[in-house]
């Protein structure tokens, strides 16, 4: 089976030949083509070349399309602000108070040179790999993208005393996403990562999310042209899971915070789970560590398809060695293969 | 437990002011600002911070409590109020990065439990380190939320540790509640898991440094 393959039988929740590995890296990129942060993503090349040489590497199932979350916030006129040793951050709101949200407009994908590069990378990535290896496009949700705009104390005050103008920036962010994954898609990608860690209980009370973020994800699901996985940012997600089924997404990403056995047990095959390796804490794993992380997780949520092994924040800090990614990598090939006999054996040691 | 705690707390989970109000005046008729504040509102913050701990309450719910207890109380004991807790001389900052949530819920809930401090929004390591000494602030808290921001820790505890009075440092933010080492790593003196944690640290630290 190629990545495709695995990947999409996985999604059927069916057993593929191994568990997919979606190892979701960003500015190691950056690091292998000898790029500062900031040269690596000001050219689309780079990101081409250095997401090929990653696939190479770490021979995992995906190639990840993804820049850094304030390229989407460069469209609406916010300055980036970059650094050596971290992800691009997004510099002061462009949203400073809620009467600015009368005259907000979605900007053009057109004419965002930031989100062009994305899509020029795409373009290239699926260039050189056709339909044998999925490439996953993200698109911040538009329940999620006003902590970026206007900064996440004063979206939360506009969630709870503004309902007029809190649904009147849903309505224009969501032209803004849906747009935005549709080019993506278009572009070459093969689904798109909704990223929405506002809807997460650990964020929002359920009952609030089924007022507002679930409602934004229907109808901006509804109108995205391929498929979905939402994504929680390392939020937990098993409260609203039956929620987040009902929004039509096919995977979700899930928390570190979380019991995998427990979200397998509710998804029931009727979503797929994306995690939940702790990116931060991989940080200092010994390779023995890393293999039994993989191998807990592998027998906790793999039986039966439905799982893509992946981190639980959606990105691989850069300060995660190569060697613990290179353990992570091998443990998947050691353990990782269906149908998974080991597990009748094995003794989970904490 | 005061009689009053669990309704007070019932009222801000619920995001219910007109009751929130209500018990904090009832609390007022019965016992001074300071003694409502110590048995009725910080408990209740408290128990909501192992709620959203234990993953039953929101984030969003710590916040709106913080902001709303934060009113309530300045109204009864302001800034310049003799029972405000000026001691020992603190502040609160977001370090290297841009996401001021975590240090905006950590400020209102400590200015809920009556301390003052200082809140230097968001600097870099240099800054910071110059403030903290020119403010004469005997207790840094430091929130993150990305992992990078969480090494520089290191840089502050040190360059504060080479001269100066000895500054306690406390760190808080996501990277640590995925890492419980991380703290350690970064050489801090503690972690808070939620922001109430911040009231016993304060306080633990207000005897040890007077």
């Amino acid at each position: 089976m190629n990545s495709m393959q695995r990947t999409l039988t996985a999604l059927s929740h069916r057993e593929p030949d191994r568990v997919p590995l979606f190892l979701l890296t960003t500015e190691q990129g950056a690091r292998e083509t000898g790029c500062s942060i900031r040269e690596y993503y000001a050219r689309a090349e780079n990101v081409i070349e250095g997401q090929t040489r990653l696939l190479k590497k770490y021979r995992s199932d995906c190639l990840y399309g993804f820049y850094y979350a304030a390229i989407e916030t460069e469209a609406w006129g916010a300055e980036t602000l970059f650094s050596e040793d971290a992800p691009p951050l997004c510099g002061a709101p462009v949203i400073q108070r809620h009467e600015d949200i009368d005259r907000i407009e979605a900007p053009d994908i057109a004419g965002a040179a930031g989100l062009q590069r994305v899509l020029a990378s795409i373009r290239g990535l699926k260039e050189r790999v056709g339909d044998a290896v999925p490439i996953i496009g993200v698109a911040i949700s538009p329940f999620s993208l006003p902590v970026m705009q206007m900064g996440f104390d004063r979206y939360l005050d506009l969630i709870y005393e503004d309902p007029a103008r809190f649904q009147r920036l849903m309505a224009v962010n969501l032209e803004f996403s849906v747009a935005w994954a549709n080019a993506q898609l278009a572009a070459g990608a093969t689904a798109i990562c909704y990223f929405d860690p506002v809807s997460s209980p650990t964020t929002i009370p359920p009952a609030l999310y089924r007022k507002t973020g679930q409602d934004v994800a229907r109808r901006a699901l509804a109108r995205i042209q391929g498929p979905s996985a939402t994504h929680m940012a390392s939020g937990r997600a098993l409260a609203i899971l039956d929620d987040l089924i009902a929004t039509g997404t096919a995977a979700v990403g899930v928390s570190a915070l979380e019991d995998l056995a427990a979200l397998k047990a509710a998804a029931a095959g009727r979503i797929s789970l994306l995690g939940n390796l702790n990116g931060i804490e991989m940080r200092r794993w010994t390779p023995e560590q890393a293999e039994q992380q993989v191998r807990r997780a592998i027998a906790k949520a793999a039986r039966g398809g439905g799982f893509l092994l992946s981190d639980n924040h959606g990105e691989i800090p850069l300060a995660v060695p190569e060697d613990v990614l290179l353990a992570i990598v091998e443990a998947r090939e050691r353990w990782g293969r269906y149908p998974l006999d080991w597990m009748e054996d094995w003794e989970d040691v904490p | 437990m005061n009689p009053l705690t669990q309704p007070f707390q019932d009222a801000l989970e619920n995001l219910d002011r007109v009751t929130v109000e209500a018990v904090f005046q009832e609390g007022l008729t019965r016992q001074s600002p300071i003694a409502a504040v110590e048995e009725v509102v910080v408990p209740a913050l408290e128990r909501m911070g192992e709620g959203w701990s234990a993953g039953r309450l929101a984030l969003s719910q710590i916040y709106m409590a913080g902001r709303l207890c934060e009113e309530l109380v300045e109204r009864v004991l302001p800034p310049s109020d003799p029972d405000r807790k000026h001691q020992p001389r603190s502040a609160i900052v977001v370090l290297s990065d841009y996401h001021m949530l975590g240090k905006r819920i950590v400020y209102s809930v400590l200015r809920a439990s009556g301390f003052e401090l200082f809140d230097y929004g968001r600097m870099d390591v240099e800054e910071l380190v110059a403030r903290v000494r020119e403010d004469r602030v005997r207790v840094l808290l430091i929130s993150v939320l990305m992992l990078p921001s969480a090494l520089k820790v290191r840089e502050v505890c040190r360059r504060l540790r080479a001269s100066g009075p000895p500054v306690k440092v406390a760190v808080g933010g996501a990277p640590f509640l995925f890492d419980d080492q991380l703290w350690r790593e970064v050489e801090a003196d503690a972690m808070g898991r939620r922001a109430a944690d911040a009231i016993a640290l304060l306080e633990g630290w207000m005897g040890e440094l007077s």
